[in-house]
């Protein structure tokens, strides 16, 4: 335990480090300077989300024994980088792309930072949903009162990873762009093995292993362009990679295409990610499945428009989007564990974002972003509900659960709505996004997209039955085949299933404790009695007047997040317009790929870098 | 540019034993495996840098005869990474030995039991046989068969006794009657 604490430390005082020699505080911007007569240059706002979380996670470490501070500092860091982020979203719209030079070294020699509207899109949804994620975990934290339990490491984790996201969107360079997945997935270490139990220290040996191959295969693939191109700068890769032999281009693109598809995990790639999600905390599996794969998506976006945009590998990417669309969602259909279950449809989901961009026209990769944000928020969402439903239930598997929805109708809609997002329910945004892939598809015309239109069709339907049986099992219907079993599995002394509070090591005397609880409340110990225990464990025969529902509901603090979330993924397809003509406006910037580079390096640099053709779109000129 | 052979052959021994270490079970084995290949790469950098030359030091030598520094920045943040990623797997090869008693990387809990449900040619957990159509006679009759076949009489819970007595059973025989999906 000390170990895991120590390395923790070790790791947060390495990662502030490497934060830190990012980004000292020279905005020295190069970018589009903000209208005449304004007094904040719109510049000086991009580092902010990177070294506030930072500057946060040291002072959350300084303050670990007193919670109320600590979890105060670190949601308003939060709520200062959501704030930033969408400031920087409107500039962007404004001014054009944000750059900061770090340090006022020019941008070919020093790390730049850039925030162009993907990033600020990006940036903004993950920050929303970090922050959310967040005021659920300390709700929770604060519903144990487990004090002894080495939460207290939990915020500053927190705060690096939503640091280590935010570098990871706003690098304008390949070698910081690792910095930032390091950081992450150093973070996401610690916060998947907290408490290191049993079943996490499992899961996370596998996890851990496989990230770090990942980051060993971007490492190599850093070093060889950097000794074909010399330079690791995105700007100025795009020319120098023009130049290259294509049999050299081909090597260094599956290379990056290969680390970032086991971030991403895409199909062959992505059989560690069921496998170690689901054992973690439900706050932290929820960011897990929101944020770490979308970020490898995000990358392999700009590998694929700013780097490689000659499309040479797109239809192995349409292949292994197929793959990982139909394999992810029949692995999904097998599940009994809904939190399995939603693993896997987070794996077949990717799918349909690498579809997108492997179609490579305006309306497919605008429809992949839209997607990429649709989906990062409902996922989270669904987790952050399951744990909810593990809260109430003890359980999250489908063959123990049952009549969730009875016991708590609240639940029951906070469930519903997002599953029926992500199974893609007309009005929702889920639909949205699928019918633009579709859309993009059918407008390529060539066989290998038909045949993705197919497989997404395919794969919604599956989605569906997925989520509906879900629902059938763990909501609707009454757990018939559970008679005494969830008690015998409480009391037992290990419990093979995954343990979701933050500490872990709770979680076997909070079951116990809930068993205690409903077998002590009933008055007759008779069969009839033992029913109503029973049922306040599954749902069953609950009378509200009688049964011990009051012990095992689930605190206000964690619901109302979870609401948020739900009402944020609404609110998406409420504003699905205006979002669809960022997500289009950010496409054609993609495939233009000359206003990345004149924002960075200037015009004469813009002018050398070819453009691909790209038809042009209302509101795309720029 | 042609690069140096001996760094080259380098790069080629620690990566590959590095790459065969991983791929063991042990965690201690996966952690050494990752020094190597991760120093392998670092040394990749280096010859990614381009030729030798003189320290990269303003001042000390004429800039044409500097080696190229930006690769050697590289090198270094990727050591720091390298190290705090180490301290990490050492702390859980360390932690899953005071668990288990040994480190080794053990297998995803699910996959083995869908494993030994193929093996034994049964339904998973979540099969619920009142989904099933009626009339499929002979197939409903052969799954109930598998499912009866090996399991001890279920029987609902009527008694406290008999309560307690599962409650006492080996571990391993409650999970697998879990398994197997218990039918009152």
């Amino acid at each position: 335990m000390t170990g895991a604490v120590v390395a923790a430390a070790g790791l947060l005082a390495q990662a502030v480090a490497l934060g830190g020699a990012d980004g000292p505080d020279g905005a020295q911007g190069r970018g589009l300077r903000a209208t005449q007569g304004q007094v904040l240059e719109w510049p000086t706002l991009v580092p902010l989300p990177v070294l506030v979380p930072l500057v946060a996670a040291g002072l959350a470490l300084a303050l670990a024994r007193h919670r109320r501070a600590q979890a105060a500092v670190s949601i308003s860091a939060l709520a200062v980088v959501l704030v930033t982020a969408v400031a920087m979203l409107v500039a962007v719209q404004d001014v054009g792309t944000l750059v900061v030079t770090v340090g006022g070294w020019p941008a070919d020699v020093g790390i730049s930072l850039v925030a162009d509207q993907l990033s600020t899109l990006m940036l903004s949804v993950s920050s929303a949903v970090t922050l959310g994620v967040l005021v659920y975990s300390v709700a929770q934290g604060a519903a144990d009162g487990d004090d002894g339990a080495p939460v207290a490491i939990f915020h500053p984790t927190y705060l690096v990873l939503s640091a280590g996201v935010s570098n990871a969107f706003l690098s304008g360079d390949l070698f910081n762009l690792y910095v930032g997945f390091e950081m992450l997935l150093a973070a996401s270490f610690v916060l998947l093995t907290l408490g290191g139990t049993s079943a996490r220290i499992r899961a996370g040996s596998t996890y851990v292993v496989v990230s770090i191959t990942s980051s060993l295969v971007f490492l190599v693939a850093i070093a060889l362009v950097y000794a074909a191109t010399g330079t690791a700068n995105l700007a100025q890769l795009p020319e120098r990679l023009d130049a290259l032999p294509p049999g050299v281009q081909l090597v260094l693109h599956l290379s990056l295409l290969v680390a970032f598809g086991i971030k991403a995990a895409v199909f062959p790639l992505s059989a560690w990610l069921p496998d170690s999600y689901p054992t973690a905390p439900a706050p932290v599996t929820a960011v897990f499945a929101g944020l770490l794969t979308k970020v490898g998506v995000y990358a392999i976006i700009r590998t694929q428009t700013l780097l490689f945009p000659d499309g040479r590998l797109d239809d192995v990417l349409l292949v292994v989007a197929l793959a990982t669309m139909v394999f992810g969602i029949l692995g999904a259909v097998a599940q009994s564990d809904v939190k399995r279950l939603l693993s896997f449809t987070l794996v077949s989901h990717i799918g349909f974002m690498v579809f997108g961009i492997a179609v490579g026209s305006v309306v497919g990769l605008a429809a992949a972003v839209f997607y990429v944000i649709h989906h990062i928020t409902v996922q989270t969402t669904l987790f952050l509900v399951l744990g909810l439903v593990e809260r109430r239930g003890g359980t999250t598997s489908m063959d123990h659960l049952g009549g969730v929805a009875k016991l708590s109708p609240l639940l029951g809609v906070l469930f519903f709505v997002p599953a029926m997002n992500l199974a893609g329910i007309p009005p929702l945004s889920g639909f949205l996004g699928k019918a633009g892939l579709i859309q993009a598809g059918v407008a390529d015309g060539g066989v290998l997209p038909l045949v993705l239109v197919g497989g997404s069709v395919l794969t919604s339907l599956l989605t569906l039955y997925a989520v509906a049986k879900a629902w059938n099992r763990a909501f609707w219907s009454r757990p018939s085949t559970v008679d005494r079993e969830e008690e015998t599995r409480a009391l037992e002394e290990d419990v093979p299933d995954a343990s979701t509070t933050l500490s872990g090591v709770g979680e076997v005397q909070q079951r116990r404790d809930a068993v205690e609880r409903a077998q002590g409340s009933v008055a007759p110990p008779e069969e009839d009695g033992e029913h109503v225990a029973a049922g306040a464990l599954t749902g069953v025969e609950i009378d509200p007047e009688r049964a011990p529902v009051e012990m095992t509901r689930v605190p206000r603090g964690m619901v109302a997040p979870t609401a948020a979330l739900v009402a944020l993924g609404l609110s998406l397809t409420v504003l699905a317009g205006p979002l669809l003509r960022v997500a289009e406006d950010s496409a054609a910037e993609l495939l233009q790929r000359r206003p990345y580079v004149q924002a960075v390096l200037g015009q004469p640099a813009a002018d050398r870098v070819s453009a691909p053709a790209v038809e042009d779109l209302p509101g795309s000129g720029r | 540019m042609s690069p140096a052979l001996a760094l080259v052959a380098v790069v080629f021994v620690l990566v590959a034993t590095g790459v065969y270490l991983v791929l063991e079970r042990s965690l201690t084995r996966v952690l050494v495996g990752v020094i190597l290949l991760s120093n392998g790469i670092n040394v990749l950098f280096l010859v990614a840098s381009g030729r030798a030359g003189a320290p990269a030091l303003v001042g000390s030598a004429a800039d044409s005869e500097m080696s190229d520094p930006l690769p050697q920045a590289m090198v270094l943040t990727a050591i720091v990474i390298t190290l705090g990623l180490t301290a990490f797997l050492l702390a859980m090869a360390y932690r899953s030995w005071q668990l288990h008693g040994h480190d080794e990387v053990q297998d995803d809990v699910e996959d083995r039991q869908i494993r030994t449900r193929a093996g034994r040619d049964e339904t998973s957990g979540s099969y619920d046989p009142d989904d099933e159509e009626t009339p499929v006679e002979e197939r409903s009759e052969d799954r109930r068969r598998a499912h009866a076949s090996p399991a001890p009489a279920d029987a609902p819970a009527d008694g406290r006794a008999e309560r307690r007595a599962r409650r006492s059973a080996a571990r391993g025989e409650e999970r697998r009657a879990r398994g197997r999906g218990e039918r009152p």
